[in-house]
C-alpha cells in the first residue's frame, strides 16, 4: 500500500516555492561574499579576484579595535545573560505551579516583546541619569544593556531542554542519597548542558549583532563592529565591509556547526 | 530493635484541599517485617503507589507516622533514608554509563573508591550485566534496563528496597523470567521488598506476604494462599481471582440461596442476608438429582486450553462458572441446555463483610 498520510511535499508548487525562498534567502548572502573577493573599489561591479579588502579590514586600527571591543561585550554579556538565564529557568520549571508565573515569564521574555527602540531610548535615558550620578564612563553600560536583551535568547532553549527532562532522574538522584546540591551538579547541570550551550551561542550571536541598543547606550569611542560598519556606509561603501561581513558571517557559521556537532553527541 | 523493617501508622495523605481534597491515602497502618517480600497490590488509584512515595519520602505524609526499624522517619528527606527505589521508568542517568549509575548511590555517601569498584562489580554480577559495564544505559534493551536499574538500588545494601511497579513494562516472557529473577536477588540479599503492582498472579507467586488496597484503604493483609483462600470482602475476592458470588440468608446450620436451595454451612453464629463465595475450581459437576447437589443446568462454556470454563445458572438464574481441566477427547457431556447437579468441595464456601 502506497503511504496516504498528508505530505506538505505533494502540494502543487511546493518545489517552486521551496526554491524561491532559498533563493531569496540566499543570494542576498552569496553576493555580499563574491563582492568581498572583488578587486575594483566598487561592491557592484565585478573587476577581478582579490583578498585586497580582507587585508584592509585586517591593517584598519578601527576595524580591530572595534571588533575585540564586540567581542568582550558578546563574551561578557552571554556569559552573565546564560547564568542568570538558567537560574530564572530552574525556578521557573523545578517547583509547583505558582501564582503570576505567567507573569514572570512575561517579565523574563520582554525585550522579545517590547520593540528594541523603546528599550534603546530608555536606557539611554536611564544610563545618562547613571552616568552623571558616578561618572562611569567604560564599557559596562553596554554590556548590561546587552545582557538584558540576551537574557530571553538564553532562557528559552534552556528552559525547553529542562521541561524535556525526566522529572523522576532528580527523584533518582535524591533517592540515592544525593543532596540537592549534588543532585544538581552531577545529574541536572550535565543533562542540561546542550540548552546551557545553545543558549550562550544564540545570546553570543545576538550580542554581536547588535545595532540599534548599542547605538543609543555607547559613547563616543566605543563602536561595536556593526555600528562601525553602520559609520561607514553613511560615507564610501568599498567592499570593506563585505569583507568584515563574511568574516562575521564566518564565524557564526563555525559556532552553528560547533553546536551542532556537540549537541549531536551528546544524544 | 523491632521485627519491623517499614511502618505506616495511620498515614493520610490528601491532595487538594478544602472541597476538593482527595484522600489518596486514607487512615492506612501496616506492619512489614524485616526481610520479607511484601506486596501492595491494587487497582491504579488505590493509594499503593502513595504509600511507596511516603516511605522513599518524595512525598509527606498529611498526617500519621512512617517508621523505619522502629525510627520515626517522617521528617526526613529521601537523601537521608537508607531506603532505594527501582523506579517504574527506571530513571537511569542517561549520561552515564552501566557501572556510573550503579556507582551513583556509593559515591554520593562518600565510600572510598576502592569499596565502590568493588561493590559495582559485585552488583553488575549480581544482575549478570558484567559485559555491560561501559555502556551507556539508552544502548541497553528494556530488561537489562530493569536490571541496572536493580544493581543501582541494590549497591548501596538499602534497609528497604521499594519497587514500583517495575515490571510492566516488559513483555510476558521477560516479566515471567525477572520475577523469578527478583525472588531470587531478594533471597540472595535478604533485604526487605516493598514490591508495588496491579497484576494479582505477579503478587500471588512472587510475595511472602501481600496488602490489598482499594480506595486508599488496605482491605486485607496475609500470605498469599491466604488471600486467596479466604478474602474478608467483596473487594479482595473479586480483584484476586475469579469468584462466584452467591446471595444467601444465613441460619443457624444452614445457608439459604436465592434459588431456594439449602446448603449445609456453618456460619459461626453470624445470620441474615449475606454474600458467599465461591471459586470457579472449587465447583463439581455431577449428575442431576446426586443427594447434596444443586440442581442447575448448562448455559455454555469457554475453552481456554487447559481448562474449560463452564457457565451454568441456578433455578432462579444465578450465573456459577466452574472451572474444569479440560478432557484430551472434548468434553461431550458439556451439552449446552443440559440439567446437572453442582457441589462445592469441603470448605470452598467463603462468607464476605461487604
Amino acid at each position: 500500500m502506497a503511504d496516504r498520510n498528508f505530505s506538505a511535499t505533494r502540494i502543487p508548487g511546493f518545489a517552486a516555492i521551496a526554491i524561491a525562498a532559498f533563493v531569496i534567502l540566499y543570494l542576498p548572502i552569496f553576493t555580499l561574499v563574491i563582492y568581498a573577493f572583488n578587486a575594483g573599489q566598487s561592491i557592484a561591479v565585478w573587476e577581478g579576484v582579490s583578498l585586497h579588502w580582507f587585508a584592509r579590514a585586517w591593517d584598519n586600527e578601527a576595524v580591530k579595535s572595534a571588533t575585540l571591543r564586540s567581542l568582550v561585550i558578546a563574551v561578557s554579556a552571554s556569559a552573565i545573560a546564560t547564568s542568570v538565564a538558567t537560574m530564572a529557568a530552574l525556578g521557573t520549571t523545578r517547583r509547583p505551579n505558582f501564582r503570576g508565573q505567567t507573569f514572570i515569564y512575561v517579565m523574563i521574555n520582554q525585550p522579545l516583546m517590547v520593540p528594541e527602540i523603546v528599550t534603546a531610548v530608555a536606557l539611554l535615558i536611564f544610563f545618562g541619569v547613571v552616568k552623571q550620578a558616578t561618572g562611569y564612563q567604560g564599557l559596562g553600560y553596554l554590556i548590561l544593556a546587552h545582557t538584558a536583551f540576551c537574557i530571553p535568547f538564553a532562557y528559552l532553549p534552556i528552559r525547553a531542554r529542562l521541561e524535556g527532562m525526566d522529572l523522576s532522574l532528580e527523584t533518582a538522584a535524591a533517592d540515592l542519597y544525593a543532596s540537592d546540591w549534588q543532585t544538581f551538579r552531577y545529574v541536572t547541570l550535565p543533562l542540561l548542558f546542550p540548552g546551557i550551550i545553545a543558549g550562550a551561542m544564540l545570546a553570543f550571536v545576538i550580542s554581536l549583532d547588535d545595532v540599534v541598543i548599542t547605538e543609543f547606550v555607547k559613547a563616543g569611542g566605543q563602536d561595536t563592529l556593526p555600528t562601525y560598519m553602520l559609520g561607514q556606509m553613511r560615507r564610501a561603501i568599498t567592499p570593506e565591509v563585505n569583507a568584515i561581513s563574511t568574516g562575521l558571517l564566518a564565524l557564526t557559521v563555525v559556532l552553528l556547526t560547533a553546536f551542532f556537532l556537540l549537541t549531536r553527541k551528546k544524544g | 530493635m523491632t521485627e519491623y523493617a517499614i511502618e505506616a501508622r495511620n498515614a493520610v495523605k490528601a491532595f487538594g484541599q478544602g472541597d476538593v481534597a482527595v484522600r489518596a491515602l486514607d487512615d492506612v497502618s501496616i506492619q512489614i517485617r524485616k526481610g520479607e517480600f511484601f506486596t501492595l497490590l491494587g487497582p491504579s488509584g488505590c493509594g499503593k503507589t502513595t504509600l511507596l512515595r511516603l516511605i522513599a519520602g518524595f512525598e509527606t505524609p498529611t498526617s500519621g507516622q512512617i517508621l523505619l526499624d522502629g525510627q520515626d522517619i517522617t521528617a526526613l528527606p529521601p537523601n537521608r533514608r537508607p531506603v532505594n527505589t527501582v523506579f517504574q521508568s527506571y530513571a537511569l542517568f542517561p549520561h552515564l554509563t552501566v557501572a556510573q549509575n550503579v556507582a551513583f548511590g556509593l559515591q554520593m555517601l562518600g565510600r572510598p573508591k576502592a569499596e565502590v569498584d568493588q561493590t559495582v562489580e559485585r552488583m553488575l554480577a549480581l544482575v549478570k550485566l558484567e559485559p555491560m559495564a561501559g555502556r551507556k544505559t539508552s544502548q541497553l534493551s528494556g530488561g537489562q534496563q530493569q536490571r541496572v536499574a536493580l544493581a543501582r538500588a541494590l549497591a548501596p545494601t538499602p534497609k528497604v528496597l521499594l519497587l514500583d511497579e517495575p515490571l510492566s513494562a516488559l513483555d510476558l516472557k521477560l516479566r515471567k523470567e525477572m520475577q523469578v529473577e527478583l525472588k531470587r536477588l531478594q533471597t540472595e540479599t535478604g533485604i526487605t521488598f516493598v514490591f508495588v503492582t496491579h497484576d494479582q498472579e505477579e503478587a500471588l507467586t512472587m510475595s511472602d506476604r501481600i496488602g490489598v488496597m482499594s480506595a486508599g484503604k488496605l482491605q486485607q493483609v496475609g500470605a498469599p494462599r491466604e488471600i486467596y483462600t479466604t478474602p474478608v470482602n467483596r473487594f479482595v475476592a473479586s480483584f484476586i481471582g475469579e469468584t462466584n458470588f452467591l446471595p444467601a440468608v444465613l441460619g443457624a446450620t444452614e445457608a439459604v440461596l436465592g434459588s431456594g436451595d439449602a446448603l449445609a454451612l456453618n456460619a459461626g453464629g453470624k445470620t441474615g442476608p449475606a454474600t458467599l463465595a465461591v471459586r470457579p475450581e472449587q465447583v463439581r459437576i455431577v449428575s442431576a438429582g446426586e443427594p447434596g447437589s444443586l440442581p442447575a443446568t448448562i448455559t455454555g462454556w469457554v475453552y481456554f486450553g487447559t481448562d474449560t470454563h463452564v457457565h451454568l445458572a441456578l433455578r432462579d438464574g444465578t450465573e456459577v462458572v466452574a472451572r474444569l481441566q479440560s478432557e484430551a477427547t472434548g468434553d461431550s457431556a458439556l451439552t449446552k441446555g443440559a440439567a446437572v447437579g453442582l457441589r462445592f468441595t469441603d470448605g470452598a464456601l467463603q462468607i464476605l463483610g461487604d
